[in-house]
């Protein structure tokens, strides 16, 4: 009797066992833990475009791309209709960025205003990570201007440096949500020749820049750039609205700004318009890029 | 020794000795590739991904594979950011998973040495949507490691993937799957 009870307890444990392996198969994948060993997940895609509006975005152009960016401000929409409400009047940055790396992207542009080359270096030490890594992202900026219209002044002696402004800025910044992203990014602007004696070389600013997505491939931009300290008298701070709107290859940033200014020197000591009162251009950016490198 | 107690104890070691070798007709990657291809009027989509996990039960059958949507690495930077972003929302849905079985698993020999035909069927989870699939295929037997390959295709609208409609002209609906995964034996 007590044998026959202990083959039955057997074969119940061998069932038992039996269906514990069969459970198993349901879940194949959970005997070898994928999980383990991925590489970091990085935020992509904070902004739609390497630029919040006017100033630089936290994003970069991923390695061996090209973006073609032509830039355009009008003039004053309060001019009224005599002025197809600014349209008439159109300032244009030409302007090639590349990305070398995934991190770092190199940049170099035109200006309509004032006759004015800019170029400028943007490099990303941290990347904002969303399995643990850094929260934030964290890009350097450094770029040059120079300006190429005739000496203001012919009497003195006018040397090279004097077209020469540089500009050097941190980017801090952070993809909150799919929808919303926020960036901070202190500035700093030299300029080595100024109009009047007693105006400041030196101009900080605090850069603001945020999104919000609308649909998967429209966004809500605003891009504000207070003036701390050095500024320029006459200028107010910028500060422009506008949408993001992306289709395959190109992304359209339309926007309404009181700034002309297309490099980051010429819109920081350069916009005299007050956007509070009424003083706003509307201008777009347009952006198309190739993948002319090889992306490994 | 008490004759009951050597019986159990025999069991009981069959029970140990069943269970590993149970477990041993496994097989299993963590580096398997997929790639798929989209061919529209204008734009050619194509991605590959080389980490795709897989793992097939050689007694039953069953055969499962999972797939982290960001893997995909696409030729152009902007084409991979809008696939995760847009298009398949990586971020919502960061895996595509297929779980099924091998119809005819009795027609092969897992211990021979050969290549034999096989059609599965199962369901695929990608995009948040779960649609059966059905695809034929091969496993080549060979050295105790089998070696799966299999094309089929599916549509991006079964997987609520939509296509805006601006693009709607230059891109296919239709997407060609291409499976190639050497599977070691799994040692548990």
């Amino acid at each position: 009797m007590t044998t026959i009870t202990r083959i039955l307890f057997f074969a119940c444990v061998s069932l038992l066992t039996g269906n514990v392996i069969k459970a198993q198969d349901q879940d194949l994948l959970k005997l070898v833990d994928s999980s383990k060993g991925t590489e970091p997940a990085w935020a992509a895609a904070a902004f739609k475009s390497t630029r919040v509006i006017n100033g630089q975005s936290m994003e970069l152009l991923g390695k061996g791309v090209l973006d073609v960016r032509i830039l355009h401000r009008f003039g004053l929409i309060n001019d009224g209709a005599k002025e197809l409400f600014g349209l008439d009047q159109a300032s244009m940055r030409i302007g090639l960025d590349y990305g070398i790396t995934s991190n770092l992207t190199v940049g170099a542009g035109r200006s309509t205003l004032n006759k004015e080359l800019d170029g400028f270096v943007k490099w990303r030490p941290i990347r904002q990570s969303v399995n643990g890594g850094s929260p934030v992202s964290v890009i350097w900026v450094s770029g040059v201007t120079v300006h190429t219209m005739p000496w203001a002044d012919t009497t003195r002696k006018n040397k090279f440096s004097s077209r020469v402004a540089y500009y050097h800025e941190v980017i801090i910044g952070r993809k909150f949500s799919n929808a919303f992203s926020l960036q901070l990014s202190p500035i700093f602007v030299h300029r080595n020749l100024v109009t009047n004696a007693d105006d400041e070389n030196n101009t900080w600013a605090l850069g603001i820049g945020g999104r919000l997505k609308l649909s998967k491939r429209t966004a809500f931009v605003v891009d504000y750039h207070p003036i701390l300290s050095g500024r320029e008298p006459g200028t107010k701070d910028p500060l422009s609205v506008g949408f993001d709107i992306e289709t395959g290859g190109h992304v359209f940033q339309l926007h309404f700004s009181n700034s002309t200014g297309m490099n980051e020197k010429a819109f920081l000591t350069g916009t005299y318009d007050d956007f509070w009162k009424g003083d706003i251009r509307f201008g777009f950016n347009l952006s198309r890029v190739f993948q002319v490198g090889k992306k490994h | 020794m008490n004759q009951r107690i050597r019986k159990g104890i025999i069991a009981f070691s069959f029970l140990l000795v069943t269970a590993p070798l149970l477990a041993q007709d496994k097989y299993f990657t963590k580096s398997g590739s997929i790639g798929f291809v989209s061919k529209g009027n204008i734009e050619t989509i194509q991605a590959n991904h080389r980490s795709v996990t897989c793992v097939l039960d050689s007694r039953t059958g069953a055969l499962q594979f999972a797939v982290l949507m960001k893997g995909f690495e696409f030729k152009k930077a902007l084409m991979q950011e809008h696939f995760n972003e847009n298009y398949v929302e990586s971020d919502k849905y960061p895996k595509a998973e297929f779980r099924g079985q091998v119809v005819n698993n009795s027609d092969i020999a897992y211990t021979k040495d050969g290549e034999y035909k096989a059609h599965v069927k199962g369901k695929l989870t990608l995009h948040g949507q779960t649609k059966d699939v059905e695809a034929d295929g091969k496993i080549n037997v060979k050295n105790g490691k089998l070696v799966a390959n299999s094309v089929f295709t599916i549509l991006m609208s079964d997987y609520n993937i939509s296509i805006p409609n601006l693009v709607k002209e230059n891109m296919s609906n239709t997407v060609t799957i291409t499976v190639n995964c050497t599977l070691d034996p799994l040692k548990s």
